[in-house]
This record gives structure tokens, sequence and C-alpha cells, in this order.
């Protein structure tokens, strides 16, 4: 359970009432909640068959909505450790705009509301997945992974690869192999993406007490094994273009980018002192989010153009 | 403290005032959101012929 020291619940419950709407959408991480849209976008576009366009919007609200529910659920119970880590410490938990009650309560009746919807009004697999989602971001990693193990980010990884399958699952009713291997494309991307931001964030994880694989293993080992995770990265890019399911332009764009994407690692691999070294994790966490974000809108292009 | 509580209960300051109608109106536009939406979906999935009056077709209107 998060251990909330009493003082700061004195404060969030003197504080109560004050919440404005804004709170409620940091919440659900509106961020995070745009990456999960784009990529499950992309898994309704490709799937094979029809869906009528309405449907297809209540699909992604749904996925939004059940990717914000967990997001709630996961800032209720890392409040103790977001009140110790520069990054996290102005969310409305820790900054004591909302109540970890309240926040629960909001977090909950999200995902019950976003399951219940995409399982009624889409199909029933793909509530079934969201459920699942919810479950292992909320459950799995926020309580037990991520405060358990080093490996947090590589299992819990899971969670957020799950999108594009929910939205093929939503148009097709079934999961098939091109759906599996963009959910295998963000599950290896994921950890060198985390670990790039472990190096340069070290110190807040030590003081909030997360063992993340820097704070475990050291900088050496977290980058051997940005390294090894890179270079399986390139050739899961590249696969879906391998196997037919692709066009030129994709198989183009992956290669390019999973190229880039090694010279990137290989520099956080090799500068290992001083600013160069966190120039060189600053600058692969950066490039990873543009990595995804390319490789997923030309999928999304190829897909809108057949 | 802001919400006191006496003997007319609890007494919100103006801010919190403020935040409540806030809350509340989000509230409001997101239920008249999901109204319209399960209204829209409902139309979506009985399909087109849920527009048509019920009863006999049309050549019998006719007849």
């Amino acid at each position: 359970m998060s251990l909330i020291s009493e003082e700061r619940i004195d404060r969030t419950e003197s504080l109560s009432g004050f919440a404005g709407v804004e709170d409620y959408w940091a919440l659900l991480k509106p961020r995070v909640m745009s990456l999960v849209v784009f990529t499950a976008l992309v898994g309704i576009v490709r799937a094979p068959g029809e869906i009528h366009p309405v449907i297809g919007f209540v699909a992604l609200l749904c996925i939004a909505i059940g990717a914000g529910a967990a997001g709630a659920l996961n800032m209720w119970w890392d409040a103790d450790i977001d009140a110790r880590m520069d990054r996290t410490r102005i969310r409305p938990i820790p900054a004591g705009r909302i109540a970890p009650g309240e926040a629960m309560v909001f977090g909950l009746l999200l995902s019950g509301a976003s399951v219940l919807m995409l399982g009624l009004l889409v199909g029933f697999l793909a509530g079934a997945l969201l459920a699942f989602t919810i479950f292992f971001y909320a459950v799995i990693y926020s309580m037990w992974l991520k405060r358990a193990t080093p490996q947090n980010i590589v299992i819990g990884g899971a969670a957020g690869a799950l999108p594009p399958v929910i939205g093929w699952a939503a148009v097709t009713g079934t999961v098939a192999l091109e759906p599996l291997l963009l959910f295998a494309l963000i599950f290896i991307w994921t950890p060198p993406h985390f670990w790039a931001l472990a190096l340069l964030k070290k110190r807040d994880y030590e003081r909030a007490g997360i063992p993340m694989l820097p704070n475990v293993a050291g900088d050496d080992e977290t980058r051997r094994q940005i390294l090894l995770y890179s270079i399986v990265l390139a050739p899961v890019g590249f696969a879906p273009f391998a196997l037919g399911m692709t066009g030129w332009l994709y198989g183009a764009v992956s290669i390019a980018l999973g190229a880039l994407f090694l010279v990137f690692a290989g520099q956080v691999y090799r500068k290992r002192e001083g600013d160069a070294a966190e120039r060189a994790a600053k600058h692969l966490f950066a490039f990873s989010v543009l990595y995804l974000f390319l490789l997923f809108a030309v999928l999304l292009c190829e897909g809108t153009a057949r | 403290m802001n919400a006191m509580a006496d003997d007319k209960g609890v007494v919100l300051s103006e801010e919190q005032k403020k935040s409540r109608k806030r809350r509340s109106l989000a509230i409001a536009l997101v239920l008249t959101f999901l109204v319209i939406l399960f209204y829209v979906v409902t139309i979506v999935k009985l399909g087109p012929g849920v527009m048509k009056k019920s009863g006999l077709p049309a050549i019998s209107v006719i007849v």
C-alpha cells in the first residue's frame, strides 16, 4: 500500500474541493494517453475488414479512457513516490489538489465504464483485452513490479504495447500476427526508451526507492542492456515488411530508423562520463519517441492508402 | 482551513464554490456527450432500417 504521510493526507483532505477539471485531466496522464490512442488507431486502420466510423470512434474513446483510468490508478498507488521525485511531485495527488481516495474511485469508475462500453458497443475480445491492459498496468506493474525488480519496465511494457492489438480486435474480433508484431515492436522499444530516461533521472529514482536498472545494476550494465535491446529492436521493427505486411515505404523507413536507433544507443554505450554521457542519453530518449511515432505514422499512412 | 463545519454545516469558500461549479459543468457536458453518443451508436447498430416506419411495406400503402 502506498505510504502517504499523515501530514500529507491531512493536507489533501483539507484542500478537498479545490481540484479543478484540469487536475482530473492530469490524472489521466494525457501524454501517455495520446500515444496509446495513436497506436490503437494504427491497429484499427491496419486491420482487415470494415468498421463503422462511429464504432471506430467509440473504440478509440474507450481505449483512451481505459488508458487514462490506468494512469489515475497508477497515480493513486504511487502518490508516495511521486512526492519524492522532482518530475512527478507536481502531480495532483502529491501536490495536494486531489485526495488519494478520490483518484482511486475516479480510476476504478473510468476503468469499469471504458471496459463495459468497449465490450458491449464494439466487441467482447477488445473489451477483455482492455480490462487485461488496465489490470496489468495498475496491478502487475504499479503495485508489484515497479517497486520489486529492475525488470519492472521490461515486463510492465506489455501494458503499453497492447493498444494496437486492442484496436485490431475492435475491428476483426480476433488477434493476428500483424498486431502481435506491433505489440513486439513497442514491447522491445520500451526498455531502451525508459532506461535512457533512468540514466538521466537516476538520483530521482534513488530518492524514491524505485529499483530501476541504473540504480541496481549500475550505469555500465544499463548501457549494455540498452545496446542489446536496440540490436533486437532494429530487426523487430523491420519484421512487418519482411513478412510482407507493409509496403516499401515502411521497409525503407524502418531500416533507416533502426540504424539511427543503433547509432544513438551506441553513443550511450561508448560515452560514459560527464556531459557527453548525459547528452547521449538525452538524444537516445528523444529519438526513441520520434522512432516509434514515425514508424506508426508510416503504418497509418500505408493503412489509409490501401 | 476553508471548509468549516459549524451549525450551518460545511461552508465552502468562494474558490471552492468556483471549482465545484466548473466540475459540475464538466460532468454535465460529459453526460450530455454520452447521451448523444449512445443515441448515435444505437442508430448505427440497428442500421438505417430503424428510420423507416414499421408496418406494411411501401407498395401496400399505395394499394
